[in-house]
């Protein structure tokens, strides 16, 4: 059984639909990719599983529970948790601030089980150690990465969404965001990944899905996609 | 502000410094970090004697400092209710970002509560003899009942429109405003209409043969002991206690929960905030605060009508919480006084410093002046007098002690 199942979903911004009865599913332990242009409903699709967009009609079900109604707060307690595009960091709160509220909506069970998760983000991110007394605001663009991913990590995702990660990003700093997300799925965190850079997230993913219009139009292995020249034409941008 | 290994940014100029680290080294910044590191009951041993201090200021009759056109009692008295506005604004506008600009409705509200009930104009007057409520103590028994008639008109103006954004809020908010009063105005059978309501109650205290009606009564006192001082000091035991209230819900989770909405909305119900619930908190305290000034005022003059509660005054008090500084309690103090204080200031003032002035004149224009202030205040200092410096629950005290620490210490040079 797919850890979230995501089936027939319509989503409209008042009377234009963006999503037309999209359905994919990520099973438990995956990265799963899902790729498309401009416009293509990728971040509405994001928005629709982490619940700050309501569904015009269709279901998604975590973990064989149905969470089409469930309030956006409440699925991160689950364990859905996003890192949005364009980051969302608290500008006005400190590197360690942000990683609190990451954690606002889990228990824990002691200081240490607390302390434990901050070193686990900090061993993935040194970066974010460095710099856990500054503003969220001033940080340059590929540590507000960083620090969105880590503050997601806070709450203990089940899965992982992850939108655009790379958007904006240098291409060193991009090889190293990809990096850690591959290790964080490996090291069991479920991810569920909107790209548009293709060649990267194909080639780590396990399977991928092509978003077009609204609608999926491809899916399969995340290697196979990367070597079907349709998909290398599209969206990778070799001739 | 730094928890560990000290970077050099308390010298350089905050943009100078490649790390970006909250600026320090203001005035302000370093008065915070030493009132923050100090005990508990340092704190307490410290500011009871400068609210004291405070308290006395009427009765000081400091030369330049009193206001001449109108008694000085007076002045602060209505300090005293924009202090409380704007603790209560504060919380719906600094704190959790909503904008608002019909509070002057719940100020009408509280006002108007406490004149239904104790009015004799008014059909519900409950000052009667079958009424339930005591001569003597009528309005105080009446603060909390219009405290918590306040509190649940926020509770039904934000329930539905707390799911608007920015603008929007701020339109639906502006409309609200203007209902209360036009009910007010309208509402003959209760409200007395444009006649208003007179002879409100006021605590029965203190009468003697000078003050037959108490101290409390308009127009009692004489020399620097008027009524204005009386309704002065209970507001400042209201602000004090609403500052303790407001101020540790500011440390806990709530707080937490209203910086995270005002910083990003979305981000925040991702994070797992129920930003619709702690919204409507934010509403709710900052209407029945609101509601506990206007109880003050109708209590003070006796009296309520529409016309005092016009839109105007609504951006009074934002005016008041934005050029004291959003989100800071102190800072939003501050500017409820100079709101209030400088059109006073310059009442009935022939000459300043020597130099003759037409001060009424100054008083008239204040709109013009708080105007120009206003613009100037944002391209300076668009934070406010007194910025907010947001810490949090995690650290608390703990973390100014070890940034005092720090700064004692040695300069460690940065890896990164």
């Amino acid at each position: 059984m797919p850890l979230l199942e995501i089936t027939d979903m319509t989503v409209a911004y008042g009377r234009i639909e963006a999503l037309h009865g999209v359905t994919l599913h990520v099973d438990d332990g995956e990265l799963v990719t899902l790729i498309g242009a401009n416009g293509a409903g990728k971040t509405t699709t994001m928005r629709a599983v982490s619940g700050i967009r309501p569904l015009s009609s269709g279901s998604i079900v975590f973990d064989g529970q149905d969470i089409t109604r469930m309030k956006a707060h409440v699925r991160v307690a689950e364990g859905i948790v996003q890192a949005p595009e364009g980051r969302g960091v608290f500008a006005g709160m400190t590197v360690m601030e942000n990683l609190e509220m990451g954690c606002y909506a889990r228990t824990f069970a002691s200081r240490a089980e607390h302390d434990a998760t901050v070193d686990r983000v900090f061993e993935l991110f040194p970066r974010l150690a460095e710099r856990r007394t500054q503003l969220g605001g001033t940080m340059s663009g590929g540590e507000q990465q960083m620090l969105a991913i880590g503050r997601a990590l806070m709450a203990r995702p089940r899965v992982l969404l992850l939108d655009e990660p790379s958007m904006g990003l240098a291409p060193m700093i991009i090889q190293q965001i990809f990096r850690i997300v591959s290790e964080i799925n490996a090291q069991g965190t479920t991810v569920l990944l909107v790209e548009q850079n293709a060649q990267q997230a194909l080639s780590r993913s396990d399977r991928a899905y092509v978003l077009e219009t609204g609608s999926v139009v491809r899916t399969g292995p995340g290697k196979e996609l990367l070597a079907d020249p349709a998909i290398k034409d599209a969206y990778l941008g070799v001739a | 502000m730094s928890t560990d290994a000290p970077t050099g940014s308390r010298t350089g100029t905050p943009t100078s410094t490649p790390t970006g680290r909250r600026p320090h080294g203001g005035v302000g910044d370093a008065l915070r970090l030493w009132w923050d590191a100090l005990a508990r009951p340092t704190q307490w041993a410290l500011g009871v004697p400068f609210i004291l201090l405070v308290a006395l200021l009427p009765v000081l009759q400091i030369p330049v400092l009193t206001t001449v056109g109108t008694s000085f009692g007076a002045v602060l008295a209505q300090f005293g209710m924009y202090a409380l506005i704007a603790i209560g604004l504060n919380v719906v506008v600094g704190q959790a970002g909503l904008l608002d600009l019909g509070y002057i409705g719940f100020y009408a509200i509280g006002a108007y509560t406490v004149a239904i009930l104790t009015s004799p104009a008014s059909p519900w007057n409950q000052m009667g003899v079958d009424g339930w409520l005591s001569q003597d103590w009528a309005w105080l028994a009446a603060l909390p009942v219009a405290v918590a008639v306040t509190a649940v008109s926020g509770l039904v103006l934000g329930s539905p429109t707390l799911r608007l954004r920015g603008d929007y809020l701020a339109i639906v908010t502006l409309g609200f405003g203007e209902i209360v009063r036009l009910l007010a105005d309208n509402l003959d059978e209760v409200t007395g209409g444009g006649r208003g309501l007179a002879q409100v109650a006021y605590p029965r205290l203190g009468e003697s043969d000078a003050n037959p009606n108490g101290v409390f009564s308009a127009g009692s006192g004489s020399g620097v002991l008027t009524s204005g001082v009386w309704w002065y000091w209970t507001s400042l035991v209201l602000i004090v206690v609403v500052l303790l209230l407001v101020g540790n819900l500011e440390r806990s989770r709530v707080g937490r929960s209203w910086v995270a909405i005002r910083e990003d909305e979305d981000a925040a119900e991702i994070m797992g905030v129920p930003t619709f619930r702690f919204k409507l908190w934010a509403f709710v305290i900052g209407a029945s605060i609101g509601g506990m000034s206007g109880a003050l005022y109708a209590g003070q003059v006796q009296f309520v009508s529409p016309t005092n509660f016009n839109v105007i005054n609504s951006v009074l008090f934002l005016c008041a919480v934005v050029l004291g500084g959003q989100g800071n309690k102190l800072g939003v103090i501050l500017g409820a006084f100079l709101i209030v204080y400088l059109p006073n200031f310059f009442l009935g003032r022939t000459e300043i410093l020597g130099l003759p002035i037409d001060g009424t004149r100054i008083a008239e224009l204040r709109y013009l002046f708080f105007g120009i202030a206003l613009m100037v205040l944002m391209i300076f200092r668009p934070q406010g007098l007194l910025p907010v410096r947001q810490k949090l629950l995690a650290y608390g005290r703990t973390l100014y002690l070890a940034a005092r620490r720090a700064s004692t210490q040695p300069v460690v040079k940065e890896g990164s």
